[in-house]
C-alpha cells in the first residue's frame, strides 16, 4: 500500500466522519465548525486526485468565503435559531428522523450498487487514456494549462458565470438592504 | 493506486449525508449546509474524472465553475434566510407557511 493510498483513506475517513458529525450534531455552531474540517479534508482529496488548483480554490472560496458568510448569517439571526434546536433533545435516531435516515441509507445502497456495477475504472475513454498513458501525473504542472483553457476553450462559460456571479451578489445585497420609506 | 471507484464511493457517502440533512433538519442554515455537502460530492466526482482529461481539463474547470456557483447560491440563500427571519422570527422551514398577502 503506497503512501498516497494511506493518505486517501485517512482523508476519506476524516471527510465522512466529520460530515456525519455535522449531520448529527445538535449544536449549530459546533456543526458549522466541523464543516470546516469536512471542507479541508475535501481539499486534501482534491490534491490526491491531482487537482492542486481546485484544492486551493476550494480553501479560498469555501473556507474563506462561504463558511464565514454562514457564520455571519447565523450570528445575525439571533438566539431564536438556537432555541429551535434545543427543544428537540432526542438521540440521533429518533422516531421522526427514521424516515430520513432510511431514505438516505437506502439511497446510499443504491448508489454504491450503481457505482460497483458500472465499473468506472474500465469505462471506454478512461481505458483509452490510460492505455495511451495520457492521464495527469503527479509531477505535471496543470495550473498554467487550466489558465490557458479557461481563456480559450471555456471562455463563454467563464464570462457567463462571471455575469451570473455579479447578478447574484447584487441581488443578495438588494435583498438584505434596509427598507426605507415606501415598500 | 487510488481507483476512481474509491472517489465515487466517498462522494456517494457525502451525497447521502447531505440528503439526510436536507430531509430531516428543522433549521434553514443546516439545510443549506446539506446542500453544500451535496454540491461538494458532485465537485469531487468532477475532479476525480478530471484526472483523465489532461488536454482540455474539462473536469477541473467545471469543478471551478461549480465552486463559484455554490458561492453565489450561498450568498443569495443567506440573504433570503435573513429576510425570512426578519419577517417570521423563525427559520424553521416548516413554520413558514404564509404568503406575504
Amino acid at each position: 500500500m503506497s503512501l498516497a493510498q494511506v493518505l486517501f483513506y485517512v482523508m476519506a475517513f476524516i471527510v465522512v466522519a466529520s460530515a456525519l458529525f455535522v449531520a448529527s450534531s445538535k449544536n449549530l455552531v459546533r456543526s458549522i465548525f466541523m464543516f470546516f474540517i469536512t471542507l479541508f479534508g475535501l481539499a486534501g482529496l482534491y490534491v490526491l486526485a491531482l487537482a492542486d488548483f481546485v484544492a486551493v480554490t476550494q480553501i479560498v472560496i469555501y473556507v474563506g468565503g462561504v463558511l464565514v458568510l454562514i457564520l455571519f448569517a447565523f450570528m445575525l439571526s439571533g438566539k431564536e435559531t438556537l432555541n429551535v434546536l434545543q427543544q428537540q433533545k432526542s438521540k440521533f435516531i429518533s422516531l421522526n428522523k427514521l424516515p430520513a435516515l432510511l431514505l438516505a441509507a437506502l439511497f446510499f445502497v443504491v448508489m454504491v450498487n450503481v457505482i460497483l456495477k458500472s465499473d468506472v475504472d474500465n469505462v471506454y475513454w478512461v481505458k483509452m487514456v490510460r492505455g495511451a498513458n495520457r492521464q495527469i501525473k503527479p509531477n505535471d504542472l496543470m495550473t498554467d494549462n487550466i489558465g490557458i483553457n479557461l481563456m480559450t476553450r471555456y471562455l463563454l462559460p467563464f464570462e457567463a458565470i462571471s455575469i451570473l456571479l455579479m447578478m447574484a451578489l447584487v441581488g443578495a445585497a438588494h435583498l438584505t438592504r434596509k427598507e426605507q420609506g415606501t415598500v | 493506486m487510488i481507483t476512481l471507484t474509491d472517489f465515487l464511493i466517498v462522494s456517494a457517502a457525502l451525497f447521502c449525508i447531505g440528503l439526510y440533512m436536507i430531509v430531516s433538519k428543522h433549521n434553514a442554515i443546516q439545510i443549506l449546509i446539506g446542500i453544500e455537502l451535496m454540491l461538494n460530492a458532485a465537485i469531487l466526482n468532477l475532479v476525480a474524472f478530471g484526472k483523465f482529461d489532461k488536454i482540455a481539463n474539462g473536469g477541473q474547470v467545471f469543478a471551478l465553475f461549480a465552486i463559484v456557483l455554490a458561492a453565489a447560491t450561498t450568498a443569495v440563500a443567506l440573504a433570503i434566510i435573513l429576510n425570512v427571519y426578519k419577517k417570521y422570527k423563525t427559520i424553521d422551514p416548516r413554520k413558514i407557511n404564509n404568503l406575504k398577502d
